[in-house]
């Protein structure tokens, strides 16, 4: 997963301060300077052969899917039949969770940043920061053990009342290992990338921005949306996109908690799949051209993340002119 | 509109440390007042609890009372939100929105009170302001470009025209010229000049010049001591500050013996 630069910060007069010292000052002799550089650079080149590296492997392995008969697929259609369903599923999933997270990442960042008393900032923040330290099985395994059967009763209210609507066509699955369960628990994982991200982000507003929408008799409310929000922008963007990212790689805890199957327009029934799911599903036992077939469905995966992590570049550098980076 | 400032007997601490002590003065309508004085005697303290900006520092606090033509600032039930609508603040480094446009910059604060606002009304109340605030000849063309970009006496005018926008009773501006160059301070003090022939307007100032030259009455703050309180230490006309000083202190300080 590719990771986006958090707005850049403060770049007040980064720009000159960075130009500045190079080269000039007591300690930056020449040759420090030199290797430096070099290890930089060693750097960069060694990442950039691992991630080529990757990706030779993955194009290499899935090359014989290409021009390969429809009979030898998975299902027996062709690749195209195979993988729309589990990109649906993956993208389906991806977008509840961050409809969900998303609100709720950003309203308690500004909660622990704005309007939290200091004493409970501090806690709320790190149980939060805790959340991301449990491992995504402890998550699949909670969500399939323990939310799945007690959401049950949700998915029988929406299925009588919103069946109308297809995504709650019931019957609805009686054990609740759904994709909208599966997406409630990808929302949960993600909520602290969005929360700790959008949180450092919000406190970085310059106060002198924030007292000068105060002095001008805004309210606390009308500060955050005159200010804070727009100087995070760019920053809550970033944020949401890396739990986007982790939301479509996620393995462990959709696998646990969908009992996955075909495509289903019905969000409460069960079926549908992702594609990290499927793979990790079939992985194991899987040889010859199976093989071959999965690994592809990866470089899929591998391609979805890369168009919304460009995505997300492109947004936030159309904000850069008014990101507030240049005040 | 333009209005009185009574303050009696203000005391400010943060947290626990008197910062201000027994602060009694009056500020006259109507007249540029400057306060001056060394290096954390507490002006900025002082000024910000002019218009209850204070309390964006935790733990910041005062005792005794402000009065806004003999209405009490610390009164109960008086909303901070308001009083800064009533009292403006311009601050020491120009502070414009940075992704707001020129015109939206100026119309900031107002669209707060006042949401639906014409078109054309807006647009009237962006020309008034930027022409009181002498900004108008150098922006009219590029109102729509954001306020980041002028130059910083430019945007120190546009952080003037927004606060007049907001049509405040008093002004409270703190060292606006420090961050400026010679010729845009000069433009900033011309404004200043004919500022107070609407609003009350209270600057504080460390250029002595500066406040010679703008100022009717000076106000001259001083500490006795680091962990000690500022306090008021002399209230005149400024030409009597500088020229013909009571308290031995104040003569120290405008004649540049310490400070
Ligand atoms: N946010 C704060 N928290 C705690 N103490 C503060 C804070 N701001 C100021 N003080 C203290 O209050 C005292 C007065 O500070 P203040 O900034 O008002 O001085 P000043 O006269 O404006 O100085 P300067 O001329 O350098 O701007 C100082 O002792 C300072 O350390
Ligand atoms: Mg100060």
């Amino acid at each position: 997963m590719t990771r986006i630069a958090p707005t850049e910060p403060e770049t007040g007069e980064a720009p000159a301060e960075r130009r500045a010292p190079r080269g000039a000052g007591p300690s930056g002799s020449p040759r420090q300077d030199a290797a430096f550089s070099g290890l930089a650079l060693g750097a960069s080149l060694l990442i950039l052969v691992v991630l080529a590296g990757v990706a030779l492997f993955l194009c290499l392995q899935a090359w014989p899917v290409v021009g390969a008969p429809a009979e030898e697929f998975y299902g027996g259609e062709g690749f195209l039949s195979y993988i729309w369903p589990l990109v649906a599923g993956t993208l389906i999933a991806a977008a509840i969770a961050l409809v969900i997270a998303t609100p709720v990442g950003v309203g308690v960042a500004l909660y622990i940043s704005h309007y939290a008393p200091r004493r409970l900032a501090k806690p709320v923040g790190y149980v939060i920061d805790l959340l991301a330290a449990i491992p995504s099985i402890i998550f699949g395994a909670w969500g399939a053990s323990v939310l799945a059967p007690r959401i049950v009763p949700l998915y029988d209210w929406l299925g009588a009342y919103l069946g109308f609507i297809p995504i709650f066509a019931g019957p609805a699955s009686a054990t609740g290992k759904t994709i909208l369960t599966a997406s409630v628990v990808l929302g949960i994982m993600i909520l602290p990338i969005i929360t700790s991200m959008s949180r450092e982000i919000f406190q970085q507003t310059p106060v002198l921005q924030q007292e000068a929408a105060l002095g001008l008799g805004a309210t606390r409310w009308e500060m955050v949306r005159m200010t804070v929000f727009p100087f995070a922008r760019a920053g809550i963007i970033s944020s949401v996109m890396l739990g986007l990212g982790r939301a479509l790689g996620e393995t462990m805890a959709v696998t646990l908690v969908l009992s996955g199957g075909p495509f289903n327009p019905s969000l409460i029934q069960s079926g549908n799949q992702t594609v990290a799911s499927e793979i990790a599903l079939n992985f194991p036992e899987a040889y010859g051209f199976r093989m071959n077939e999965l690994i592809a469905a990866g470089l899929v995966l591998f391609l979805i993340t890369l168009v919304v992590n460009m995505l997300a570049r492109f947004v936030v550098s159309r904000y850069k002119e008014f990101s507030g980076a240049n005040s | 509109m333009s209005k009185r400032i009574d303050v009696e007997s203000l005391n400010v601490y943060y947290g626990d440390f008197l910062a201000v002590e027994d602060v009694n003065i009056q500020i006259d309508p109507r007249a540029v007042t400057a306060f001056i004085g060394p290096s954390g005697c507490g002006k900025s303290t002082f000024l910000r609890t002019l218009n209850r900006m204070h309390e964006v520092v935790p733990g910041a606090r005062v005792e005794g009372k402000v009065n806004l033509d003999g209405e009490d600032l610390y009164g109960r039930g008086v909303d901070p939100v308001r009083v800064r609508s009533q009292v403006g603040m311009v601050f020491q480094r120009p502070n414009p929105f940075p992704t707001m446009s020129i015109r939206d910059n100026v119309l900031a604060g107002a669209k707060l009170n006042s949401r639906r606002m014409s078109r054309s009304a807006a647009d009237e109340l962006v020309e008034s302001s930027l022409r009181g605030a002498n900004l108008w000849e150098e922006v009219k063309d590029r109102l729509g470009k954001p306020g980041s970009g002028l130059s910083g006496g430019q945007q120190q005018r546009l952080c003037i025209a927004r606060t007049i926008a907001v049509k405040p009773d008093v002004i409270l501006m703190d060292e606006p010229c420090s961050a400026l160059d010679p010729i845009s301070t000069l433009a900033v003090e011309d404004l200043i000049s004919e500022l107070q022939e609407e609003y009350t307007v209270v600057i504080v100032t460390h250029n002595m010049q500066q406040a010679a030259r703008v100022s009717h009455k000076t106000a001259f703050f001083n500490i006795a001591g680091t962990g000690k309180p500022g306090r008021l230490i002399e209230y005149a006309p400024t030409q009597e500050i500088f020229n013909n000083p009571k308290n031995q202190a104040t003569e120290d300080y405008v004649s540049g013996r310490f400070g």
